[in-house]
């Protein structure tokens, strides 16, 4: 099926992405480069979750850890070139690599550990090991501990981007976001990837075909972590601040929402999510101060009655898109 | 070493201990019975403590407004089973751990617009606000040692009621094979409903005995939500004993690391590092003890039977 509701609506949606800082100049808000530069990077933080929780079926409550990671990689960084005049420290190659090895070292132990148990243990283990890192940033004194770190600058690209520019952070988001939904794409429709979806609906099967699970897992788990490890580095940047509360498990808890809200399991789903979860926070808390009162039991509500999330609501729109234009064909021979 | 510093940490650890058991055991009998992950027992735990704060208040009395705040607790937690969470008992541990999210938010937001957002306190009656003289010359409060005197008796009712009464003959067969038990004709709809009430009234016990002892304030419960699910993973999900055995050891390893943990680390490296590390290192030491505890037995350490 092609140019259904759907995917018209989803293109619409990824191109004003593209376009967000070109309408937020020209009608001078700058404001919205900055909220909608928050959704890409949270985007990017959900997209890297679905593959272990929506194709794998591995509910990782501490996902967070990994935005925590790539934060203070750029906030212990940037303090060390600016405090101490270490220059290589500043630069953003430099923070996106360490991240990645540290997010990658973190998600092979973290990996190790919980993919050993299932089910409601798991869920608790990974919250437990956030709540590990979430604590080693609350007792670092030397990095701020509970009240963090200010940036006085952001990841120094060498000349190739000046970061210090929103609109360049915009776009650097946006490449990685959509480097991130290739990776998403090419890897769930990969050998792997089914693999690793043959695991979430029936794991003693793929067991006994000969799959080595918890090795396939525990690669899915890492790759995953090092996605959000880099969405850490772009979150720092953007927020020219870091401290612990990046990686509180109600973060990890946010991730999960997003992904439910927009559609679990989905390549855009999580995108579409993240872009909904704040265009909802953004506008309940303009209507009241106490918008988590709505906020909670909308969630319930979504949860109880919209399985599918946003995405599945599309699908369900393309489903009577189908039926009344096969009507209509009918009709009007 | 400081021994009298020690035993008191002891007894701090103890009563800690107590009140996380009140915690687990209603957390790890609603999951092993109805197989729903509830995280918001912890806003449970906040509910009790402002229901004791609002009666005590009213009453005058912390006596009174304790006895108040129980039932007030069993009702919330009624009507939310009936209106939210019955729903859940058939869906995904994730579909769970979402909507139960959704609930903390409301529920903070809901203490937030009646309470106000400043922290309550509870004052206490004459005779529970001093201190006893224990052995040795140990002077500790009152206060604590209540805690620890109603959560010993809670457990020991709690052991009664689920090995001895026909309720608790229902729960224990309820956890191990629920289509079983409504296979034969008993109304399991009933028993969800007791299960969480006594959950709820068990978290708010420990809400509101907690109350006077740390400020009452929004979000009291998530902290405590957490290391509650800690216990439980130790303990072994569904197990009422596991919940004990892990709540005391938590409650002792958290409190008497914190206060313990710089001196033992002074022996091993330089008392500068000691000092920066120490902090970190015992909020730490309960989860680096769970995740040792799963890496070594992946279904706690008293392991569900059937499961």
């Amino acid at each position: 099926m092609r140019n259904t509701p759907r995917i018209k609506i989803i293109t619409l949606l990824m191109l004003s992405l593209g376009a967000i800082p070109l309408i937020a100049d020209s009608i001078d808000e700058p404001f919205y480069t900055v909220l909608f530069s928050r959704m890409l990077i949270l985007s990017i933080g959900a997209v890297s979750l679905n593959l272990i929780l929506g194709f794998g079926g591995m509910v990782s409550f501490g996902h967070a850890v990994y935005l925590g990671i790539g934060s203070y990689v750029v906030g212990i960084g940037t303090f060390h070139a600016f405090e101490d005049g270490v220059e290589w420290m500043g630069n953003g190659f430099i923070h996106i690599l360490v991240a990645i090895a540290v997010s990658a070292l973190a998600g092979l132990i973290i990996g190790a550990i919980s993919l050993r148990t299932h089910g409601v243990y798991f869920i608790m283990i990974t919250l437990a090991f956030a709540q590990m890192f979430y604590f080693i940033a609350v007792g670092t004194e030397k990095y701020g501990g509970d009240d963090g770190l200010s940036l006085y600058m952001r990841s120094d690209f060498a000349g190739l981007l000046d970061l210090s520019n929103d609109n360049s952070l915009y776009y650097l988001n946006f490449a990685f976001l959509l480097a991130s939904l290739y990776l998403s794409h090419r890897l769930t429709n990969s050998r792997f990837g089914m693999a690793i979806r043959g695991t979430k609906s029936n794991e003693e099967r793929m067991k006994s075909i000969g799959f080595p699970v918890f090795r396939y897992r525990l690669v899915a788990f890492v790759i995953a972590g090092i996605i959000c490890g880099i969405a850490g580095v772009l979150s720092a940047n953007q927020t020219d601040f870091v401290n612990p509360s990046v990686m509180h498990w109600t973060r990890s808890g946010d991730l999960i929402i997003m992904i439910v809200l927009g559609g679990i399991g989905t390549l855009f789903g999580p995108v579409i999510g993240a872009v909904a979860f704040l265009l909802l926070e953004e506008l309940l808390s303009g209507i009241t101060e106490y918008w988590q009162l709505i906020f909670g039991p909308m969630l319930l509500l979504i949860v109880i009655f919209a399985r599918g999330g946003i995405d599945g609501m599309l699908v369900a729109l393309d489903r009577w898109w189908l039926r009344y234009s096969v009507k209509k064909n009918v009709e009007d021979n | 070493m400081n021994w009298i510093l020690l035993l008191e940490q002891t007894l701090n650890g103890f009563q800690l201990g107590i009140l996380l058991f009140l915690l687990a055991a209603g957390l790890t009998l609603i999951f092993g019975i109805m197989d729903l992950i509830n995280l918001a027992h912890g806003s449970l735990y906040m509910m009790g403590a402002y229901f004791a704060a609002t009666f005590t208040q009213w009453t005058d009395s912390f006596i009174l407004g304790a006895l108040l705040a129980l039932p007030a607790c069993m009702l919330f937690g009624i009507i939310l089973e009936k209106i939210a969470l019955r729903t859940l008992y058939t869906r995904s541990h994730l579909d769970q751990v979402l909507a139960t999210f959704g609930l903390i938010l409301f529920l903070n937001e809901f203490v937030r617009l009646i309470w106000g957002p400043i922290g309550l306190d509870i004052p206490l009656p004459q005779m529970l606000s001093g201190s006893v003289e224990l052995f040795f010359g140990i002077h500790y409060p009152a206060f604590r040692l209540v805690i620890i005197a109603v959560g010993i008796m809670v457990a020991f009712l709690l052991y009664l009621l689920v090995s001895k009464t026909k309720v608790g003959m229902l729960i224990r067969a309820g956890a191990s094979n629920r289509q079983m038990v409504s296979a034969l004709g008993i109304n399991i709809n009933l028993l969800y409903t007791v299960v969480f009430g006594l959950g709820a009234v068990l978290a708010g016990l420990a809400g509101l005995m907690a109350g006077p002892i740390m400020t009452v304030e929004i979000g009291m419960g998530e902290g405590i939500l957490i290391i509650t699910f800690v216990v439980i993973v130790i303990g072994g999900v569904g197990s009422i004993r596991g919940a004990f055995v892990a709540a005391l050891i938590v409650g002792f390893i958290d409190t008497v690391g914190r206060s313990f943990l710089p001196d033992i680390l002074g022996i091993f490296v330089s008392n500068d590092i000691a000092d920066t590390a120490a902090p970190a290192i015992s909020s730490m030491l309960i989860y680096i003890l769970m995740a040792l505890i799963l890496a070594i037995k992946p279904q706690g350490l008293f392991p569900p039977k059937g499961a």
